[in-house]
């Protein structure tokens, strides 16, 4: 079977981002970039399988500027097989995402999209829904265990309060959640290799989809300053306080 | 408690504004190499440190290996850590493809084991010897012997030492005794001992490859009668498997004051005149062998000492940040609220003059490793050769500078966090423990002076040193002298600076001509602390005109450009003018210590 990855470059996670002076956003001018952390458990697990001889052929996909081209090599350094990227300097949104997804599903026919549930810099948690959506495929999201059988798919699914189990026929859409694997690192020989395989780029254009953001950024604000505690003198103090200041009872 | 290992925004600074790096890749060997393959090296390298190197570094230091008579105990993350280093490739990260390794320009390479070494310096002293090991026996070993011991030493199965030391002999390596006498088979029976072997003995990997430094028996006393064999703890078979054990026997383990994690042994060869060595290249030119590969591996001590004052650096720095301590001076109101510690003059005194020795310290290491990329590498025979002569000179500077200073920054670290910095909750105290090594190993800090003044100076009728103060006064010519930006005052000082080393380096070789020896390197120490001092004001002068005329891409850009400049501004005002000092008493030949009757004392 063939797999393709879908993987997004963010904000590295250790770093502490700044909101621009202006409000339009996050700084990222010389800020170190990687590949979300997500989509870095959904390279780990087709990679897995292909070792398992479930999957034949891994393809890596990203969406965005020209650097996208390093987080689709270290993909490949973990064991893609090959990438493409489709190039835009747009704001990306997840239905552009996942639309542009559904004319590369169309042009590779996987039988299964593997991403992360969500990218760390946005926090939307919904380009693979999204996506399902448009192909009329199943979808698995939150995966924390991923078993392939004759033709479907086993998902176990983290929701609240536990787990659970579903299974897809194929083609089908699997999200990743924390727990699903440990994802390895570039092995020095495996960057150069990566190198050599093959990257094709594509525009949106050439997917025939209009990216024009459909949402538009009011303001971006740092999170309020923790503010110190206070005493309070009793019980009934406190329940006044926590009913009207607070308002949460 | 975690703390970042190295400033990547500073890396990426002296990787690919300063140096250039980048451009490496015009080079044959490095052809197939771009900054993404150099930056996913480094950011494996950083990754395998944060996960499995640091987390166990203090743990190992609580917890020395342990000798039960029998076999040697470590912790298991140390084998676990070394697993995953070993399996990423890092291990061969310089070698050539054709034996797996990632062909990384020596700048790359070093910097990834900077890296490691700033996790966890204990951990990491196993696989760096065996690198050293590997790159002896690929250097001069026989085809036979590359072949038997080399590919098992890159994939991490066999582990390496260096085998210098004896008790009689530490840096006087010309007294050595170890016996290597020839057998029949070709073989020798090697029979001495061996104190301060790093990683003598121990169970992380399947067998041991000591590099032993002995004497053949017809061998002229000295250093022209050493001899080089490769020693191993078990004897290896034609298909790679273990033969039986060598008669090397762990005689006792030394406790040690840093560096806990790394077994330093005694070692007894032949203790049943059973112990078999292979002999290295020719007998007679095994310090030669050794040295031919000191370069490397003291620029590797260099940046060891850097990586352990950069880590206390950045503790104090995040610390300093966050602890509040006092008020303004004259802020007499205890109603105030207190002042951070950053807040404080003094704090931040201590603060840049770190900066200033680990920034400093890393830019010198990695111009050191840039050399030997030169060295290598550069498609002009008058360039490789000038960077051979560069770097001759420079490598004590190298390993000695650093060596020196950021210890001294490791112990401005602990003053910074003040009682906590002295308790081991905190990780300080362990870096300046661990860095006490490094003015030690590898040559110590006077051999490295002698070797600067007694040898590297005087070279070619000195032409690496009058190509190096040119090259330094370049960088005094080029920088902006008016206008924004002008770095006029802080090129002044280094003019002056230079000057004095010309006028001193002149007056001192007027007495080695003399032939008194013995009083032209009295004072070599001093010597090695002033041109070290001056060699990295010229580095900062060009991070300065680096970060002067670089373009901001946001506060946080900008912030650290200031930084650059503001360590620059320190170094020159506060640090360089010492070197006027040294100058003075280097030229009137101070002579107490010389003239001291070791009875006085």
């Amino acid at each position: 079977m063939k797999i393709l990855v879908p993987v997004k470059r963010v904000v590295d996670y250790n770093v502490k981002v700044r909101v621009k002076a202006d409000g339009s956003g996050v700084e990222t001018a010389n800020v170190k970039m990687s590949m979300n952390p997500f989509d870095e458990i959904a390279v780990e697990e087709a990679v897995r399988l292909k070792e398992k001889g479930v999957a034949e052929e891994v393809v890596v996909v990203s969406m965005g500027v020209s650097q996208c081209q390093e987080t689709i090599r270290t993909a490949l350094a973990m064991g893609g097989d090959r990438g493409i990227l489709v190039e835009t300097d747009d704001e990306l949104e997840p239905l552009a995402v996942a639309k542009m997804l559904k004319g590369l599903a169309e042009k590779e026919s996987p039988d299964m999209v593997i991403l992360g549930k969500q990218a760390i810099d946005d926090d939307a948690n919904q380009t693979g829904q999204m996506f399902a959506a448009l192909m009329g495929w199943g979808q698995g999201t939150f995966a924390s265990e991923v078993d392939i059988q004759d033709g479907s798919i086993q998902v176990t699914r983290e929701i609240d309060g536990g787990a659970e189990t579903v299974k897809l026929k194929l083609p089908a859409v699997v999200t990743t959640d924390l727990r699903l694997n440990e994802p390895r690192y570039a092995k020095l020989p495996n960057i150069m290799k990566a190198k050599k395989k093959q990257l094709d780029t594509l525009s949106p254009a050439d997917l025939g989809v209009d990216t024009t953001p459909r949402l538009k950024t009011v303001k971006v604000a740092e999170p309020p300053k923790r503010q110190g505690g206070i005493k309070v003198a009793d019980v009934a103090e406190l329940v006044d306080k926590l009913k009207n200041e607070a308002k949460v009872i | 408690m975690n703390s970042p290992i190295v400033n990547r925004r500073d890396l990426d600074f002296l990787l690919y504004e300063l140096l250039d790096t980048e451009r490496l890749t015009e080079r044959e060997r490095y052809a197939e190499h771009s900054r993404e393959t150099f930056d996913a090296a480094i950011e494996t390298a950083h990754r395998v440190a944060v996960d499995y190197l640091q987390p166990h570094n203090r743990k190992a230091d609580l917890n020395e290996p342990t000798f039960d008579g029998d076999k040697v105990s470590t912790i298991p993350e140390v084998k676990e850590a070394l697993d995953v280093y070993c399996d990423t490739g890092l291990l061969a990260a310089g070698q050539d493809f054709e034996r797996g390794g990632m062909q990384l320009p020596a700048t790359v390479a070093q910097t990834c084991t900077a890296i490691t070494k700033g996790a966890n310096v204990g951990t990491f002293a196993y696989v760096g010897l065996t690198v050293a090991a590997t790159n002896l026996i690929l250097a001069h070993g026989s085809d036979e012997q590359i072949q038997r011991y080399t590919p098992y030493m890159l994939s991490g199965r066999f582990f390496g030492t260096m085998c210098l030391t004896e008790p009689q002999a530490g840096s006087s390596l010309g007294d050595l005794r170890t016996r290597a006498v020839p057998q029949d088979d070709g073989s020798y029976r090697i029979r001495g001992n061996k104190v301060f072997i790093s990683g003598g003995d121990h169970e992380l990997a399947e067998n041991i490859v000591h590099m032993v430094l002995a004497r053949t028996p017809d061998a002229p006393a000295g250093v022209r009668g050493i001899s080089l064999f490769i020693v191993p703890k078990y004897l290896v078979n034609d298909d790679g498997s273990l033969g039986p054990r060598n008669d090397v026997k762990l005689a006792g383990l030394i406790h040690k004051m840093g560096y806990r994690g790394t077994t330093s042994t005694m070692l007894n060869f032949g203790e049943n005149d059973e112990c078999t060595g292979y002999l290295v290249g020719q007998p007679g030119d095994g310090l030669k062998c050794m040295f031919h590969m000191m370069n490397e591996a003291r620029i590797g001590v260099g940046l060891g000492a850097v990586m352990l004052g950069y880590g206390g650096y950045l503790h104090s720095l995040a610390y300093a940040r966050e602890r509040r301590q006092g008020r303004a001076p004259g802020e007499k109101d205890p109603a105030t609220p207190q002042r951070l510690l950053v807040e404080h003059a003094d704090v931040r005194r201590m603060l840049l003059a770190q900066k200033s020795y680990v920034e400093g310290g890393l830019a010198l290491g990695l111009y050191g490793a840039r050399l030997v990329d030169d060295e290598r590498t550069h498609p002009d025979a008058a360039a490789r050769a000038n960077a051979t002569r560069q770097l001759a000179l420079l490598t004590p500077v190298i390993k000695s500078w650093p060596s020196d200073y950021c210890l001294r920054a490791n112990d401005l670290a602990i003053q910074i966090l003040g009682g906590y910095g002295y308790t081991r909750e905190y990780p300080v105290e362990q870096y300046f423990r661990d860095n006490r090594l490094n003015p030690i190993h590898e040559g110590t800090h006077g051999i490295q002076a002698q070797d600067l003044l007694g040898r590297k100076v005087r070279q070619e009728g000195g032409t690496a040193f009058d190509t190096m103060v040119a090259t330094m006064r370049a960088t005094v010519d080029e920088v902006n002298h008016d206008g924004p930006g002008s770095l006029a005052g802080e090129a002044e000082a280094l003019a002056r600076a230079l000057e004095a080393l010309e006028e001193t380096t002149r007056a001192l070789r007027a007495v080695g001509e003399t032939g008194d020896t013995e009083r032209y390197l009295a004072n070599a120490s001093d010597y090695l602390d002033m041109f070290g001092h001056i060699v990295i004001a010229w580095l900062w002068l060009r991070q300065a005109a680096t970060a002067a005329a670089a373009q901001p891409a946001s506060d946080d850009d900008r912030a650290f450009y200031q930084g650059k400049l503001a360590a620059c501004r320190y170094f020159m005002n506060v640090e360089l003018p010492k070197i006027h000092h040294l100058a003075a008493l280097l030229r009137r030949g101070e002579d107490t210590p010389l003239n001291t009757d070791p009875d006085w004392l």
